[in-house]
């Protein structure tokens, strides 16, 4: 029996904003717990909340990102549940009506193309942490209630894991390069539940759904979804029913592990939310945020591949970050030639970051400088070897290259009436050379060419020194 | 001593000549109100440290150097503040509600938070944990609710205003019970930053004085546009003494039938009745009007405000403040004691109301439905003002009822706010001024007007009172 399954993701992006979504209080990573709190993320009496209008801004540029459909009058409604680490024991949502609906992102699997439809995607505040101490204690730290999120979901398109991993990198690629989310999966600013059905092919009612929540990467849901598709066949082909449950990742074992059997729905007893009144999102708006939009990564490949002339692989390997992308294009804004600057950084610089497990905003190497680098090899003023003793400096103590070559005399010798007494005399040093060079022996060249390397130090423009020698040695 | 015969205007007056001493102004509004406790219970928190604010400006503000009673839902930073509630008995703030702010700047003296229904909920002030306040008109009469204790405070003299909170005529019906004057202002008028939420679309903060001119100088201060609190307005607030002394001719004023119908006590429409003609007598327009919602506003409110009021309660969970219980095993040991022990049975059964009106399968038969009436009642009353400068009737049916007369009847007690209810589902706003007495207990005349023209209220209520001299009365209780 051929089985067909429907794959489904909810995608949280915590939305990169200085303060939370509904309190002043400051958006941090890993700062000591509840230092980042006031009063309105503890939930004192009498505290109300107000939106930070930046929230609906980034989550405006994630919906234009995905092409979906914003819609204007927007407002806010409350989850109810008690939880420590939600000291309202209500979540603000939006429930009712969502930030955007009916967007889709583009994937390709083995050569093949898919629109993956977004069904809707909503503004909420985060929840803060629990944590169990070992003393019979269990601590809540309320640093991250009230960090804005934006929930991504899609539509029941995927069916298969594969396509499920391409539309989570692809949504990833371009949230991340709106610049509205870190969409870093380790620091929780991308999170990741996905669901999973089957059916017998042919049969149209979708089967039961099993759910896996906050997964840790994407290979573990390519492969916990893999794992559910064959566990729910073979609960199928053995006259089983699929238990409506919520299952986790087992990283060691590689299986699926059953957390919790859902009877029924949750009753969380949504309702407007009454303290924060509707919100209209002018077209006006939409439109100047659509106009300061970073450029997306597709225009920017096409630009790479198009305009600047890169290799495919060297504009996907600078556009698998914001971040690297971003550098390159200040680089080349800087007067970088591109080809020059997309080789640079897709092998020394990413070199140096891989080798110190650092990423580009840890290092001292500006794009300015990537540029004046290059600049100073394009005009011929020092050597590509030269330039790699210049890159080790500029990248790990950010010293300006050109000061730093002029300072250390480092300026390539391209001056023909300095290198043409040196070629001179040491082609009257080498008769054999000569004689070699008559015989057609190019190897000979290269040794004079060693020889007024060492007599420079290796400053001498070899191009120049090639053509004076070629010059000379034809002449005798 | 007591303030029966002062006013702002009055002691602003001593104050600034110097025959009077704001600080022993304060010394003796403390010891005045420590003494009237004993009998009325109308403080929960006296502060005995007390003291004037530093380089009181007479001319500048006010309020400089008046005292003034807070009711304790409103957010007082280092004063405890309890809603009267068990589940708040050691909850400090820290952190000053908006208009505790705004007071502080126009240099008034705080001198304790006043009794009411635990967390606004109820008409009698019984339902607090810190026992019922008495009627200074009568000692068997409850004063009315929520705001009871600062209706009966102001009432007694103890103070010459105080501020109260109004999610259902919980200021209006306590100043009718205690004959003094009460308003609640434009839902959005006043910031809630600060007011212990009950029902977030309903409630507002307001004041409670003797005359009405008091409120509008507290009104002039507490109003306006709060960045805290996106439900407040940013339209300009005027100088609402500014109608004061108006008068009222030309104005055109509603009466709906269903105000003055049957179900209405006979004493208290005819001393309604009494203040229409006088009214009218003095060039006002009277047109009969009609507001056949009216019954249905008790069960539409008690819907939307107990839903909302189930979720904004929620936070007391014992966890981070408040009451928690002890000997608990487990989270949800903690929650379900902590809740049981620190909720009274009113605010138990509101809760319990309204988690189910917005469960699953419920929702869209009670507050969905209950929303969309209360559309209806906004539309109804626009209806009326088009044609019509304020509405009028009894703020009451009946006056002040006997203590533990309907305290295990809540349907009954629900009942009592069927003529406050449609001003604050309305969001429109609305006062209670005194008409005059009913077997001794005095008579609340209800003045409702458009959203943000309390100024039609002022001006009316003040013509009101300046004719009926109902604030030179002292009240019965207070004799023996």
């Amino acid at each position: 029996m051929n089985f067909k399954s429907t794959i489904g993701f909810e995608v949280h992006f915590e939305l990169k904003t200085k303060s939370k979504i509904f309190s002043p209080s400051p958006v941090t990573y890993g700062a000591k717990p509840n230092t980042a709190t006031n009063v309105i993320d503890w939930a004192m009496p009498g505290v109300l909340p107000y939106v930070n209008k930046n929230v609906y801004r980034l989550g405006i540029m994630v919906a234009l990102a995905t092409h979906a459909h914003i819609l204007p009058n927007t407002h806010f409604d409350r989850k109810n549940y008690y939880y420590p680490d939600s000291p309202k024991a209500y979540q603000i949502t939006q429930f009712f009506q969502p930030l955007a609906r009916d967007g889709y992102v583009d994937i390709e699997v083995h050569g093949k193309k898919k629109r993956i439809g977004i069904h809707e995607m909503h503004i909420e505040e985060d929840a803060g942490k629990n944590a169990h101490g070992t003393n019979g204690y269990s601590y809540v730290d309320l640093n991250r209630q009230g960090v804005p999120l934006i929930e991504v979901v899609s539509e029941p398109d995927i069916t298969d894991p594969d396509e499920g991993y391409a539309y989570l990198e692809k949504l990833r690629k371009v949230v991340q390069f709106t610049g509205a989310s870190d969409v870093k999966m380790e620091e929780g600013s991308m999170r990741v539940d996905t669901n999973i059905s089957i059916r017998p092919a042919g049969q149209k009612k979708l089967g039961t759904k099993v759910e896996m929540k906050n997964l840790n990467s994407f290979e573990h849901v390519r492969k916990s979804l893999a794992y559910e598709e064959k566990r729910q066949q073979q609960v199928l082909l053995s006259g089983g029913r699929v238990q409506s449950s919520t299952r986790r990742f087992d990283e060691a074992s590689g299986k699926t592990v059953l957390e919790r059997v859902k009877e029924g729905d949750a009753d969380y007893r949504y309702f407007p939310e009454p303290d924060l009144a509707p919100y209209h999102i002018s077209q006006d708006w939409v439109d100047k945020i659509a106009k300061e939009m970073p450029t997306s990564a597709e225009d920017r490949y096409d630009e790479y591949v198009n305009k600047f002339g890169l290799k495919p692989y060297d504009a996907n390997v600078l556009l698998q970050t914001k971040e690297s992308s971003d550098f390159f294009d200040k680089a080349v804004a800087a007067g970088a030639d591109p080809r020059l600057a997309a080789n640079w950084m897709n092998t020394q610089v990413n070199g140096y970051l891989n080798d110190n497990r650092v990423s580009l905003s840890d290092i001292k190497l500006t794009p300015e400088h990537l540029a004046a680098m290059i600049k100073l090899i394009k005009d011929g003023t020092i050597s590509s070897k030269i330039a790699k003793k210049v890159f080790a400096e500029t990248i790990t103590k950010g010293t300006d290259p050109k000061k730093y070559v002029e300072d250390k005399g480092m300026v390539q010798l391209s001056d023909t009436s300095v290198l043409q007494p040196m070629v001179t005399k040491v082609v009257d040093a080498n008769p054999q050379s000569v004689e070699d060079f008559k015989n057609g022996k190019d190897r000979a060249i290269g040794y004079l060419v060693g020889q007024i390397m060492k007599q420079t130090r290796g400053k001498a423009n070899p191009k120049v020194v090639n053509k004076l020698l070629n010059q000379e040695l034809q002449s005798r | 001593m007591n303030y029966l015969n002062e006013n702002i205007d009055s002691l602003n007056k001593k104050l600034a000549n110097g025959s009077l001493s704001a600080d022993k102004l304060t010394k003796d509004t403390v010891a005045n109100i420590k003494d009237e406790n004993k009998k009325l219970n109308a403080w929960i928190t006296v502060a005995d440290d007390a003291k004037p604010a530093e380089n009181l400006d007479f001319s500048k503000n006010k309020l400089a150097g008046i005292p003034i009673g807070i009711k304790d839902n409103i957010t007082t930073k280092g004063v405890k503040t309890t809603a009267a509630s068990h589940m708040l008995y050691n909850y400090v703030p820290v952190f000053d509600a908006t208009v505790i702010s705004k007071l502080k700047k126009a240099q008034a003296t705080f001198v304790g938070k006043t009794n009411m229904d635990e967390f606004a909920m109820g008409s009698s002030t019984e339902h607090s944990y810190y026992g019922p306040t008495h009627n200074p008109w009568n000692l068997d009469k409850v004063p009315g609710g929520s705001s009871g204790g600062s209706a009966a405070a102001v009432a007694s003299g103890q103070v010459v205003a105080a501020l109260g909170s109004d999610t259902g005529g919980s200021i209006r019906q306590p100043a009718a019970f205690n004959g003094i004057f009460g308003i609640k202002p434009t839902y959005g008028r006043v910031s809630r930053w600060g007011l212990i939420a009950f029902s977030s679309s309903l409630d507002q903060i307001g004041v409670l004085t003797k005359r009405a001119k008091d409120s509008a100088e507290i009104l002039n201060v507490i109003a306006g546009s709060d960045d805290r609190d996106s439900t407040v307005s940013e339209k300009e607030v005027p100088d609402f003494t500014s109608f004061i002394g108006q008068g009222v001719k030309g104005l055109r004023i509603g009466v709906p039938k269903e105000y003055m119908s049957d179900a209405v006590d006979e004493k208290v429409r005819a001393a309604v009745q009494k203040q229409i003609d006088f009214l009218k007598a003095n060039g006002a327009i009277i047109n009969k009007v009609s507001l056949p919602l009216t019954k249905y506003v008790v069960p539409t409110y008690y819907i939307i405000a107990s839903s909302e009021a189930s979720s904004n309660l929620q936070r007391y969970d014992g966890i981070r403040y408040g009451y928690r219980a002890k000997d608990t095993k487990s989270l949800v040991d903690v929650y379900v004691k902590s809740r049981s022990e620190g909720f009274g049975p009113e605010v138990k059964r509101r809760i319990m109301l309204g988690s189910f009106a917005l469960s699953a399968g419920s929702y869209d038969k009670f507050f969905k439905q209950a929303a969309k009436v209360r559309t209806l009642i906004c539309n109804e009353f626009d209806k009326i003002f088009a044609d019509n400068d304020i509405i009028v009737g009894p703020t009451t049916t009946t006056p002040a009822f006997d203590i533990g007369s309907e305290i295990s009847d809540p349907i009954k007690m629900y009942n009592n706010d069927i003529l406050t209810i449609s001003a604050n589902l309305a969001g429109i706003p609305a006062a209670s001024v005194p008409a005059g007495l009913a077997d001794g207990m005095p008579v609340g005349f209800q003045i409702m007007a458009k959203r943000f023209d309390e100024g039609n209220i002022f001006r009316v209520a003040d013509f009101i009172e300046r004719n009926n001299k109902f604030y030179e009365k002292t009240p019965s209780g207070m004799e023996d």
